[in-house]
């Protein structure tokens, strides 16, 4: 099923992270996402709207990993917000998904388990995407390029500057 | 064939198609919605400065909102005030929805033996078609008879965009997607297709008016022609409103017209990346 990799291009070297949270068992190398929602000193906070999906370079393919917003009907309105997910796949969707929608988050750190959502993918040239929406907040896009299936296990992280903090994809052969 | 003048009445301009013509535009407040019948609120407004509101309303009895499976919806709450005019819709259906207004009619100027300018209809009155054989000599110097159509449209979509909406009626110049007018966006290049008539419009004129005009020196307009096909490409300076103008002309027009004209106007949103 998964064929050997060219190695990856150094650009694509994990960067020096920051002090991250340990991650559990983490000598079974799980493929998992951690994404970290910063803590804001602003006057009225509101949780982040969230989505984070993968995109097949070539082909445009979407899959999504995690949708997090307000879970009733009012909460919809404003999915359109992630305004680069709402294009890619949201306004195809009827939302709740409940292989990826969840609730929106406090502050903090969240390991997302990917091994079941990037099992199924075609070889490929991939791009992970984390955006944040914030009411009365901004927003922000994170993306990072990797390759499917890794040759061996990597972790490949982009910095947030407002909305994100740390995002780091964590890839097991 | 029942002519309604509506922006001649309004404006007193007469079907001018000259660049001197002031601009109108229904303006969204948003044009990419989500959730569950969402509603958008609209303002309607003749006035060069794109887009404030210091000159005129636009009627709301003109426009007609258009509904993906191609039913005529209601518009809410409409107001008109001094300088604008404003309505509201719910996007009960998932898809693109057309706001708009059309208009057409036949306009003759000439010469007449004692060597003056004379115009039918009168400039500000509403053409009556069967007064034509009588109100228009047949022969006068400079007899010019041009029809004339207008469109003055906006799109917005709630969930995923459709094209049901951009079903060509064949009349007057109409825009055809290639990009949608929905989905616009800032380092995209943008491609849409004129026809008039039902047919390609090669040589469409285009121009482009980014928002926000008080708060720079210069209009900030481009152009651009559409090719042979009718298609233009719009390269954006940035994400914002615009305001587009398309114009068109021809001598292939039925007599006793001599000549054929369209306009057509449209409010889009460009977004960022």
């Amino acid at each position: 099923m998964k064929s050997p990799h060219a190695p990856l291009p150094k650009l694509l070297y994990p960067l020096l992270l920051a002090a991250l949270v340990a991650l559990p068992s983490a000598a079974s190398a799980d493929t998992l996402l951690s994404v970290e929602l910063p803590r804001l000193n602003v006057a009225e906070y509101h949780r982040p709207y969230l989505a984070a999906w993968v995109m097949e370079q070539q082909t445009g393919e979407v899959t999504n990993l995690a949708v997090w917003y307000q879970l009733d009907e009012e909460g919809k309105e404003w999915l359109k917000d992630l305004r680069q997910w709402w294009r890619r796949s949201g306004r195809k969707l009827d939302m709740p998904v409940d292989a990826f929608t969840g609730a929106t988050k406090p502050p903090g750190v969240y390991d997302i388990e990917l091994d079941g959502q990037l099992a199924g993918l075609p070889d490929g040239q991939y791009t992970l995407h984390v955006e944040a929406s914030r009411e009365v907040g901004g927003r922000e896009l994170l993306k990072i390029d990797f390759a499917w299936p890794a040759a061996e296990p990597l972790n490949l992280s982009a910095e947030g500057e407002e909305e994100l903090g740390t995002v780091t994809l964590s890839l097991a052969p | 064939m029942k002519l309604k003048l509506i922006i001649v009445a309004l404006l007193g301009l007469g079907l001018s198609f000259s660049a001197h013509a002031h601009r109108f535009w229904i303006l969204p407040a948003a044009t990419v919605l989500s959730g569950e019948d969402p509603w958008v609120t609209f303002d309607a407004a003749v006035s060069n400065d794109v887009f404030f509101f210091n000159h005129f309303p636009l009627r709301p009895d003109n426009i007609t909102a258009t509904a993906p499976d191609g039913s005529n919806v209601e518009l809410q709450n409409p107001h008109v005030g001094k300088h604008r005019s404003v309505f509201d819709l719910q996007l009960t259906q998932e898809g693109t929805y057309r706001i708009g207004g059309a208009s057409e009619g036949l306009v003759a100027t000439w010469t007449n033996e004692d060597g003056e300018r004379r115009r039918w209809p009168g400039r500000g009155e509403t053409a009556n078609p069967e007064d034509f054989d009588t109100a228009v000599p047949k022969k006068a110097d400079d007899l010019k008879v041009v029809y004339g159509t207008r469109r003055n449209e906006t799109y917005v979509t709630a969930g995923a965009p459709t094209e049901t909406v951009f079903t060509p009626s064949n009349s007057g110049l109409e825009l055809q997607p290639i990009s949608h007018p929905n989905d616009l966006y800032n380092g995209e290049t943008a491609r849409f297709r004129f026809l008039f008539e039902g047919e390609p419009a090669a040589g469409t004129k285009v121009t482009v008016v980014p928002d926000g005009i008080r708060y720079r020196d210069a209009q900030d307009d481009f152009s651009v022609e559409a090719d042979a096909d009718g298609i233009i490409a719009i390269d954006w300076p940035g994400a914002g409103r615009y305001w587009l103008e398309a114009e068109y002309g021809d001598d292939q027009a039925t007599p006793p017209a001599t000549m054929r004209q369209g306009s057509y106007v449209l409010t889009l949103e460009v977004l960022p990346q």
